[in-house]
């Protein structure tokens, strides 16, 4: 690990500036992306500002809307209780994921902005990685790709984005509250991630120094149901191959609204519009499931180690809905 | 100069260098060799210890960064010399082989208790996935956290 400073912001506008100062500067959260890539020598910042002490830790019910502070540890929002009433999908989501140490250091700011578990991303001694080096190539294509994208990926790049908690959050359309050097703004999640294309090294729309500071996650109607199905390689402690995240209004034996993301296939947390838009008015069963997973699957960009994944997103999607729904036939 | 507080006690530390972490500082600088590096990267649990009565993970934390947290370590698990009902536990059961993993196993079955997750052997399962054992000491180690938990406690 390259050398660094060690500095502790005391409040939010000396961390900004301090970040926003220096380019080589970033923020310390939870540390459990942050470090683990400095052990690599992945990430080689000069100066690590630690934000673990500033106030937006704790979530808040505003009307319809909960603000969940960027410090809030994955284990305290799964603990909050109007997740685990009202949005029980972000709650397994949270809790599938990692593991209960991890839990306990990882924020939710830092959780959305994680870095892709690509190996050869993570391995500097790989020579060919767009993300990481830019215009070498990837090794991913014809390497080891279990663990990557299918869903909005490119020649360039195909590596995931391997968030759990992000997949209910951009179904939700969860807004990111961000304070940088020239004041606050608020992204809606559904815009934060940039495709790779052929910039892979561009993860997200924030600029050098902006800090998250809560994410606003608007709560679905009352009577809403929803799970988050992880499907992986053992049983827990482990990424995901393929997710799915339902929410599901019922009424009257139809589907009156619809929020659908996917997980373990994107190279950004998956919106699934096209399968919402099928599900929304249909009444649910076999067919509207089925129909609904082909639409989320169209397209898919896979080489020779994701294309299992194709056929295993879709029934990880329709059981899902099925469980969700309570409609098996 | 940094202070950690370790088991109850205050150590003043001059890390001079911002890269030691909190498992680097128990290990080299205070000779707290019980908790342990296994991969040092988050994946495997051994160098569990808790920070303000939660567990994490002190090969991904800096040591700069505990400063004014209350660190407990396996050390500081016994009272006078007596052992941990858990550690007892796990002695009795033979929840081990090589020993390695043990150490990070009993702080994380300490915290899985006092967080009231250790209701069935599913759950004690799922909630100590974060500590992996390469002996498969398994069977053992969830007989050994079921005892202490029909026990009714253990609670750090
Ligand atoms: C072994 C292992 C298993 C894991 N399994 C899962 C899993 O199954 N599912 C899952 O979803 N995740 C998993 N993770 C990833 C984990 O959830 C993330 O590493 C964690 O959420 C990151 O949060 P953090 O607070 O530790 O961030 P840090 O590591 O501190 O920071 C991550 C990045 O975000 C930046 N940052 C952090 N906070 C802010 C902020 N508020 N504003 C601006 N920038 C910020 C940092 O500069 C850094 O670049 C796993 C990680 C490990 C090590
Ligand atoms: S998939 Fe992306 S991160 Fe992985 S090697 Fe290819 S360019 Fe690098
Ligand atoms: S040594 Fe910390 S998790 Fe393996
Ligand atoms: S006893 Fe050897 S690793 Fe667990």
């Amino acid at each position: 690990m390259r050398e660094f400073a060690y500095f502790r912001a005391a409040d939010v506008g000396q961390a900004v500036a301090t970040v926003a100062a220096d380019p080589e500067a970033s923020y310390l959260a939870g540390g459990t992306t942050q470090l683990d890539l400095m052990k690599d020598g992945v990430l080689e910042p000069d100066q690590l500002v630690d934000i673990t002490r500033l106030p937006l830790r704790g979530v808040v019910r505003e009307g319809d809307t909960l603000r969940v502070g960027a410090l809030t540890t994955m284990e305290e929002l799964a603990a909050d209780p109007t997740v685990a009433g009202r949005l029980p999908f972000v709650r397994e989501a949270l809790l599938l994921g990692a593991s209960v140490q991890l839990r306990n250091m990882a924020t939710i700011g830092g959780n959305l902005l994680q870095r892709t578990r690509c190996r050869y991303f993570r391995d500097p001694t790989v020579p060919a990685c767009n993300k990481r080096r830019p215009g070498t190539g990837c090794a991913a294509i014809a390497g080891a790709a279990r663990m990557h994208a299918i869903l909005g990926a490119s020649e360039h790049c195909i590596a995931l984005h391997a968030s759990d908690l992000a997949v209910p959050l951009v179904a939700l359309d969860a807004i990111v509250r961000v304070r940088g050097a020239d004041g606050e703004r608020s992204i809606p999640l559904t815009d934060f991630y940039l495709l790779p294309g052929d910039t892979p090294d561009r993860e997200n729309v924030l600029v050098h120094g902006e800090l998250i500071t809560a994410v606003d996650v608007p709560l679905p109607a009352e009577g809403t149901r929803s799970g988050y199905l992880k499907v992986r390689d053992r049983a827990s402690y482990e990424f995901a191959l393929t997710s799915a995240g339902v929410a599901l209004l019922l009424d009257g034996g139809v589907i009156v609204e619809a929020r659908v993301a996917l997980g373990g296939v994107g190279t950004v947390p998956w919106r699934a519009r096209e399968a919402e838009d099928i599900l929304r008015g249909a009444p649910p069963g076999p067919a509207a499931f089925r129909a609904a997973a082909e639409a989320a699957l169209r397209d898919p960009f896979t080489v020779p180690g994701t294309a299992f994944k194709v056929e295993l997103a879709k029934r990880t999607l329709e059981r899902a809905l099925r469980t969700v729904s309570g409609v098996t036939s | 100069m940094t202070t950690l507080t370790v088991n109850g006690v205050d150590h003043r530390l001059d890390l001079d260098d911002a890269r030691v972490t909190l498992l680097d500082a128990l290990r080299d600088r205070l000779g707290l060799t019980g908790t342990k590096k296994g991969c040092d990267q988050g994946a495997c649990g051994a160098c569990t210890v808790m920070a303000d009565g939660k567990r994490i993970l002190s090969c991904l934390t800096l040591a700069a960064q505990c400063e004014g947290r209350e660190i407990i370590t396996i050390e500081g698990l016994g009272v006078d010399g007596v052992l941990h009902p858990m550690q007892e536990a796990f002695v009795r059961h033979d929840a081990f082989q090589c020993g390695y993993c043990t150490s990070g196993q009993i702080m994380s079955a300490v915290c899985l208790l006092a967080e009231g997750r250790a209701g069935s052997d599913a759950d004690i399962r799922e909630f100590m996935s974060g500590n992996l054992c390469r002996c498969g000491a398994y069977p053992n180690i969830v007989a050994a956290i079921r005892e202490v938990a029909g026990a009714g406690g253990g609670h750090a």
